[in-house]
């Protein structure tokens, strides 16, 4: 499992080239969630974001058949287009890499500690929580 | 006895301030009476952090609810709703 939250950008085919150097892999599921837009920056609270997304990726290889994982989250100056997140999720078949790497997403919306600010021309703005990321983390519930 | 608490995102902000050192009373024993007492303290947090509907915490960097226990050396963090992804 790689957790790393870091300023830099990442590269998705890099890291899911490293999740399948495992033979026994069959899947890997990804994501990037990238800035819609307008720019932004990222806030997070350095210790406890790593080890919420940690907690987050241990879960998920409890509920799937998961062989490794991958999430990098930037924080930081963002620009729009540029990339925020990635999760991806190595498994035997791709019914679990899908499940879990959605999983993985939607806690990670709810509980790793980032807060966004929007810079629009008329003022920088902190963005609200969403209840449909509430309701999305919501129906994992066991 | 001691206690660290901090602040992010919006929170801090309004408060204008992100870290500070706490020594509480012995009666404060959650977060819940940590947060009443911090009101206490400094009037001008009292829309901030009591009036504001939705405030996370975290004991330890693990989210917790109201009601959970601190101890001394805790290190307390309240925020808004998270935002990532």
């Amino acid at each position: 499992m790689k957790v790393s939250v870091q300023e830099q950008d990442f590269d998705l085919s890099a890291e899911t080239r490293l999740l399948s150097k495992d033979k026994r892999v069959g899947a890997i599921a990804s994501f990037v969630g990238v800035v819609r837009e307008v720019p932004m920056t990222l806030e997070h609270y350095p210790g406890m974001t790593e080890n919420a997304i940690r907690k987050i990726a241990e879960e998920a290889g409890t509920r799937w058949q998961v062989m490794d994982s991958t999430v990098i989250h930037r924080y930081g100056a963002l620009q729009a287009g540029d990339q925020i997140v990635m999760v991806a999720v190595a498994s035997a078949h791709r019914g679990d890499a899908f499940a879990a790497c959605e999983f993985i997403m939607d806690y990670l919306k709810t509980r790793a500690p980032f807060w966004k600010k929007e810079h629009r021309p008329g003022g920088a703005q902190w963005v609200e929580a969403r209840s449909s990321d509430d309701q999305a983390a919501e129906r994992w519930r066991k | 006895m001691k206690v660290k608490v901090l602040f992010f995102a919006g929170l801090r902000e309004q408060l204008g301030t992100s870290s500070l050192e706490v020594d509480v009373p012995p009666g404060v024993t959650t977060v819940a009476g940590l947060k009443g007492f911090l009101v206490e303290r400094n009037n001008s947090w009292k829309e901030a952090l009591a009036e504001r509907k939705l405030i996370r915490t975290a004991v330890n960097q693990d989210m917790v609810d109201a009601g959970a226990r601190i101890k001394a050396g805790d290190e307390i963090a309240f925020f808004p709703p998270v935002t990532g992804g």
